[in-house]
Order: structure tokens, then C-alpha cells, then sequence
């Protein structure tokens, strides 16, 4: 049982922790585009890692499974809406900020 | 017949999420049904049912498959909050053609999904074969045009 809480208060802090990460990523970053990846540790490992660890509070019940399905839930849906967020960028004509001239 | 499925598929989610709560309740089941119904209609209406349907043999690839991308996902994500947190900021973004060389919509849309998905990489846009991809560094860049996440996508439409 101590196992589980120790398990579960690692994957909530690391999660927690990698969301504010995230949130400073959107803060430093220089541009639209870059700002995109900062949101993108935010949506994948930090969602993720506070979920596992909620699962790991709520053992082998009916809410483990409804956890689950919101995780899958979130790896599907939150590329597509970085993905479009990106293409409205570029659609309306934002250039992003490159460092290398050579490619394209 | 696929809306039929699809019917039956919807209302048995539904009554996985508040099945418990709804047997003892018959209104609440009977917004349940109807609930279904509605969703089924919109469907049709959006006509987005496919002739992919759902692809059973995808799910044997997607087993060897998701680890992988987690694993990729997990070191991504670990080399990217590294680089906010220095004090230098050691960025060089990028914009880069990645070929895609999956036959079908399902496994292009996974093999997109996943470059967004893995932080330091997100694609913008579909040209023809070639996916745009802006990356955050020119590892990431490297590692996306290595073809490696190409050639496990385009492993699971066999």
C-alpha cells in the first residue's frame, strides 16, 4: 500500500513539475511556433504523469478505467489541436524565427 | 449496418461510464438512449462514418508500436524542459520536410499525431507526400528525418 502512495506522489510531482516546466517553456520561448513545443510537455508527459498517478490513487476500480479512456482521450486530441493552432499560423501568414537560412 | 454498429459501440461506452447509476434510474437511461440516438443522427448528417471502418489488425501493430512512441516521447520530453531551464535558452528552430511514406489517411494521421505528440517537433502541414515539421532544435530535426518514426508507421498498414 505505501508502495502504491510513493509510486503514485512520484508520478504527481513529476507531472506537476513538468507542467510548470511547460508553462515556463511558453513564457521563455522566443516565437508562436517554439511557444507550440512548450505547450506540447504540458499536453503529453505532464497530463499524462499526473493521470498514471491519480490512477495509482484510485486502484482497480471503474474510475482507474475512466482515467484510462481520458489519458487516450488526451493523446489524440492534443496533437490535433497544437497541429491546428500551427497551421492557422501558417495560413495566415506568420514566418517563423529561424536560426539555419538553407532549408526550403 | 456500420451505423447499427456504431449505435450499439456508443451506447455501450455509455453505459460503461454511468451504467451503475442509470440501471436503478429509468429516466436517466432513457436520456442515455436518446442521448445515442442524437449522436448517431449528427453522424450521419456529418457523414464522417468512413469506408476504413475500424480496423482490427491495426491494434497488433498499435501494441509494439505505443511503447516505442512512449519511450520517444519520455526522452523528448526530458531533453526539452532541460533546454528551457538552462539559462542560456540553447534553441535553433527550424522548419524541415519529413517524407511520409504511408498509404493510408489512418497511419498518416498516426505518424503526424506522433511528431506533434513528442515535444521539440510539431507538424504544421501536409504537402503531397512530404509532412512540414518545426523543430526546436537540430536534434530533434535529425532525429525526425532519420525516417525511423516514418518506418514504424508505415510498419502497421501491413
Amino acid at each position: 500500500m505505501i508502495i502504491i502512495d510513493i509510486l503514485s506522489w512520484i508520478c504527481l510531482i513529476l507531472g506537476s513539475i513538468l507542467c510548470i516546466i511547460g508553462g515556463l517553456g511558453l513564457l521563455r520561448l522566443p516565437d508562436f511556433y517554439s511557444r507550440l513545443h512548450g505547450g506540447g510537455i504540458t499536453d503529453s508527459l505532464g497530463a499524462g504523469l499526473i493521470l498514471i498517478g491519480l490512477m495509482f490513487q484510485s486502484g482497480l476500480t471503474m474510475v482507474t478505467v475512466k482515467l484510462a479512456m481520458i489519458l487516450i482521450v488526451l493523446f489524440i486530441t492534443s496533437p490535433t489541436s497544437t497541429h491546428a493552432l500551427g497551421k492557422a499560423a501558417l495560413i495566415s501568414g506568420l514566418k517563423p524565427v529561424v536560426t539555419d537560412e538553407h532549408i526550403d | 449496418m456500420r451505423y447499427i454498429f456504431f449505435c450499439i459501440f456508443s451506447f455501450t461506452l455509455w453505459m460503461l461510464w454511468s451504467g451503475q447509476y442509470a440501471l436503478h434510474h429509468p429516466l436517466v437511461l432513457a436520456m442515455g438512449v436518446l442521448s445515442c440516438g442524437f449522436v448517431v443522427y449528427l453522424v450521419s448528417r456529418l457523414d464522417i462514418v468512413d469506408e476504413e471502418g475500424i480496423q482490427i489488425h491495426l491494434a497488433r501493430h498499435l501494441f509494439l508500436y505505443i511503447p516505442w512512441l512512449l519511450w520517444a516521447i519520455i526522452k523528448a520530453n526530458i531533453d526539452v524542459a532541460k533546454r528551457i531551464l538552462s539559462p542560456k535558452l540553447p534553441i535553433a528552430p527550424r522548419i524541415v520536410r519529413v517524407r511520409g511514406t504511408q498509404k493510408t489517411d489512418l497511419c498518416r494521421v498516426i505518424f503526424a499525431n506522433s511528431i506533434t505528440l513528442t515535444p521539440g517537433t510539431v507538424s504544421l502541414d501536409l504537402d503531397g507526400e512530404d509532412i512540414v515539421v518545426h523543430a526546436l532544435t537540430e536534434e530533434a530535426a535529425d532525429d525526425v528525418q532519420s525516417g525511423d518514426m516514418d518506418r514504424r508507421a508505415t510498419a502497421m498498414e501491413r
